[in-house]
């Protein structure tokens, strides 16, 4: 029996039963009558409300937990745990504004994507995974990064374009590397990483399975995060085929902010509600409310322990919001102010913090003494990526080939590679 | 249709007025005392080189490639080494050493697994390795070349096939950001060791879509590596040589090919993947040309010859990158080049190898260099048209007579 099922009821959003008195549903087993639910909310909403999510208890405002027990006992984290999750929240928040500063500033260009506001979901999911596990992102991929462990100056640095970048320079913003990590990239087209995950998934099972090479934690899991834009796409479709026929150790995981730039959710799907299309192609579907980090770390640890038995993949859709624009060049004009008012009031890093004070994990001294410990370390970050050097011209034909032979044999016999001037950019070809 | 593709195939090698045992082209790899076994690879000009940590013997080994007419063959095939085999039993061949050799090695594909491949290159591999390593693939080109180079990032070594190179179309966008720049955009923390294979080519009558030559769409592409195989010894050869490359190869086949047969050594061989092959050592032309248009150039030699031409062939194998070295030392010798190719007129492979030789050998030339290449239409069905798109050995012996004058 799916765990996901057996969640204790005061979550009722898990599995999109809507009304109080709905027994929530096994979630590969559709419901007939959440299904008709649905589509009487969403024809209400299109008949002239403003275009709010419409699959979330955010909007039913109720409590997640229970109202008339005392907030200790009903902490789900550690205090420890807590911490993490709320200085890797700020991290994540802090460094995203500073890029801001820093490109309005001219010391990045081209597409700058960032993620405030979306933080749960990263610290959610990422901060559950060990280093061997894999996490593959899209354009906004600063704070996977982050999370995942990468150094904060050598993400400034890769933005700054400078050598000691994380990708050397080579590969910028959108392109955010780092094999210690398992950060299997930072893809600039959408859609384009998922495969790649689900590759990263299938050699995890080959490994197990072929090269007998075991792990008694379980298997390696991979993370894909994507947006809601990108589940209209074709990769994304035969890659949740592909991972539910052969059971691999894969979370898909949908962040969905409602907005694909301009496009709003809504007007580009035929059905909205993603996590239904994971029972679709037989794997459980999850909603989940994206700006609370607690609950998306419940539904992480469900779905990473799901994987990383073997049990195969998940598709985890978190309902979140991008406090800024598409990109730093996005005006950013079609997002109605009362959408943006209210998303801004379930800031996660304000309801974690407001969870921690409540429930005595923390004091506020201890919060303030993190973020400005952040402050400080981005500082630092910012230090590092601009007295760094910028890349030397003879890095140009570096790693374009793993192996340079690639470059081909030379008009007098030699292997381009072995030519100096070649690398130098001034050999004739 | 993937049966009907193999019967056509069928009857057209064997309408196939080509013998191409008459051409014992390519190196033969003679057995030496205490060396069975070994693995060595072989250039052009009997050189050996220390990749795979070879000792250097080369002094026994056959240097001259040429295409020996069959009565004066007996000399050097008097003892009659190696096997005899078809040309998609020598990839199969390849694979599966490779496969032994390194457990890594995994194939993915349509069709690869329980029916053996299109073209049977992974028959009876799914068997022994198993459904995991011989990967039937969904109908999902994208997705799962995607997915092979995903796993080539966390460590496998995959080869991925194309039922037919055309459908490759639908992964251009993983093969071309993924596969080529990926190493690249990393800073070079992920190597793709990927092999993508697949034939391609002009059929008979396969129509339009199942007849395009991908190779010319492929060359542009940053950070990949293009080779053809045109023989089963070079087919062999390659295919393991791209296995263990680090880069990411596509390794283009024909599908007119596949059933010509050839003995190839028994022993195992490596072969250079930026390599070419000299066909033909001559002195008055330099022909280049690759895949199913180097046995049209050899017809057309025949003719040439018994007018009294000695053109120098050279099978260029590896598209990207040229291998100036032997193609310019030819140049140097013949001052004359004809390029046959089955890629389109427009930016064909072609149109690139004119430019590098101009580029790095004008000053050698006394005549323009000539390019035949097919029709730029898209192949038609009917079998007349079909023939007059491509080049045949007619329009070869013309070229050298125009560039000779």
């Amino acid at each position: 029996m799916s765990t996901f099922a057996a969640v204790r009821t005061p979550w009722p959003a898990l599995v999109g039963a809507r009304s109080a008195g709905e027994k929530p549903c096994a979630p590969f087993v559709s419901c007939p009558a959440a299904h008709g639910l649905h589509r009487t909310h969403v024809r209400s909403t299109r008949l002239g409300r403003p275009l709010l999510a419409v699959s979330s208890d955010v909007l039913s405002g109720k409590k997640p937990l229970g109202s008339n027990s005392s907030p200790s006992d009903h902490a789900v984290v550690r205090r420890e745990e807590a911490l993490v999750l709320y200085e890797d929240m700020v991290l994540g928040r802090v460094f995203e504004d500073m890029c801001a500063q820093m490109y309005y500033r001219g010391k990045m260009f081209g597409f700058v994507h960032l993620y405030n506001g979306q933080e749960a979901v990263s610290t959610g999911f990422i901060k559950l995974l060990e280093t061997r596990d894999s996490v593959v992102s899209t354009y906004r991929d600063h704070v996977h990064a982050l999370s995942k462990g990468v150094p904060a100056g050598a993400v400034m640095a890769e933005l700054f374009g400078k050598a000691t970048g994380c990708c050397r320079g080579q590969g910028g913003s959108m392109h955010m590397f780092s094999a210690p990590h398992n950060l299997l990239g930072g893809f600039a087209f959408i859609g384009e990483g998922i495969p790649v995950a689900t590759g990263a998934a299938f050699s995890s099972k080959y490994r197990h399975e072929v090269l007998k090479e075991s792990n008694p934690n379980g298997l390696d899991v991979t993370v894909a995060f994507f947006g809601d834009g990108t589940c209209n796409n074709g990769q994304f479709f035969e890659c949740l085929n592909m991972a539910q026929l052969w059971k691999l150790p894969i979370v898909f995981v949908v962040e969905n902010n409602l907005w694909a730039i301009g496009m709003s959710h809504l007007r580009a799907t035929s059905d909205p509600e993603i996590w239904k299309k994971g029972p679709a192609f037989g794997m459980p579907g999850v909603h989940v409310d994206g700006m609370d980090v607690l609950k998306v770390r419940e539904v992480a640890m469900e779905a990473i322990g799901r994987a990383r038995s073997g049990e195969g993949p998940t598709l985890v859709e978190c309902e979140t919001y991008r406090f800024r624009g598409h990109s730093l060049a996005d005006p950013d004009e079609l997002r109605k102010p009362d959408e943006k008012a209210h998303y801004a009031a379930r800031d996660p890093i304000m309801t974690l913090k407001k969870y921690i004070l409540e429930n005595s994990l923390a004091s506020e001294i201890e919060l303030k003494a993190i973020e400005k410990k952040i402050d400080e370390l981005i500082e630092d970050a910012v230090e590092f990526a601009d007295s760094s050097p910028h890349p030397p011209r003879s890095q140009l034909l570096e790693n374009v080939f793993a192996d340079p032979k690639g470059f081909g044999i030379g008009p007098d016999g030699k292997y381009r590679c072995e030519d100096p001037k070649f690398t130098e950019g001034t050999a004739q070809v | 249709m993937a049966a009907a593709l193999q019967t056509a195939a069928l009857l057209s090698a064997s309408h196939n007025l080509i013998d191409p045992q008459r051409f014992r082209v390519g190196l033969l790899a003679r057995s030496l005392p205490g060396r069975r076994g070994s693995i060595f690879v072989v250039r052009a000009d009997g050189r050996t080189s220390g990749f795979f940590n070879a000792k250097s013997r080369s002094g026994n080994l056959i240097t001259n490639a040429v295409a020996t007419k069959a009565d004066a063959s007996t000399s050097s095939t008097a003892s009659k080494p190696g096997h005899e085999l078809l040309l998609f039993e020598a990839l199969r061949e390849g694979l599966e050493e490779e496969m032994d050799r390194d457990p890594h090695v995994c194939v993915m594909g349509e069709d690869v697994g329980h029916y053996g491949g299109s073209y049977k290159v992974t028959k009876g591999l799914a068997p022994k390795y198993g459904d995991l390593r011989v990967l039937d693939t969904p109908i999902a080109e994208n997705s799962f070349t995607g997915m092979g180079i995903g796993a080539a990032m966390t460590g496998l070594r995959p080869v991925v096939e194309g039922m037919n190179m055309g459908f490759l179309l639908l992964a251009f966008n993983q093969i071309s950001n993924n596969c080529g720049m990926l190493h690249y955009t990393s800073g070079g923390q992920f190597k793709i060791p990927i092999v993508i294979r697949g034939p391609g080519g002009v059929g008979r009558q396969l129509g339009a879509e199942h007849s395009q030559r991908l190779e010319s769409y492929f060359q542009s592409i940053p950070g990949l590596q293009l080779v053809a195989c045109s023989t089963p010894y070079n087919a062999k050869g390659l295919m393991k040589a791209a296995i263990r490359s680090e880069n990411p190869v596509v390794l283009f086949e024909h599908v007119l090919l596949y059933n010509l047969k050839e003995r190839i050594p028994d022993e195992e061989y490596v072969l250079c993947l930026e390599e070419a092959e000299m066909v033909r050592p001559g002195g008055h032309v330099t022909i280049l040309t690759y895949s199913r248009m180097r046995y049209h150039v050899m017809q057309a030699v025949k003719t040439l010859v018994n007018k009294g031409y000695d053109p120098e062939v050279i099978d260029i194998r590896s598209l990207k990158p040229f291998d100036l070295y032997t193609i310019g030392n030819s140049v140097k010798k013949t001052h004359r080049v004809l390029i046959v190719e089955e890629c389109m007129r427009t930016g064909g492979i072609g149109s690139s190898l004119r430019a590098a030789i101009i580029d790095n050998f004008w000053d050698y030339l006394d005549a323009p260099i000539l390019c035949l290449s097919s029709q730029d239409v898209p192949t038609p069905y009917a079998g007349t048209l079909e023939e007059w798109t491509v080049v045949q050995p007619a329009q070869i012996v013309a070229a050298v007579e125009q560039l000779c004058e």
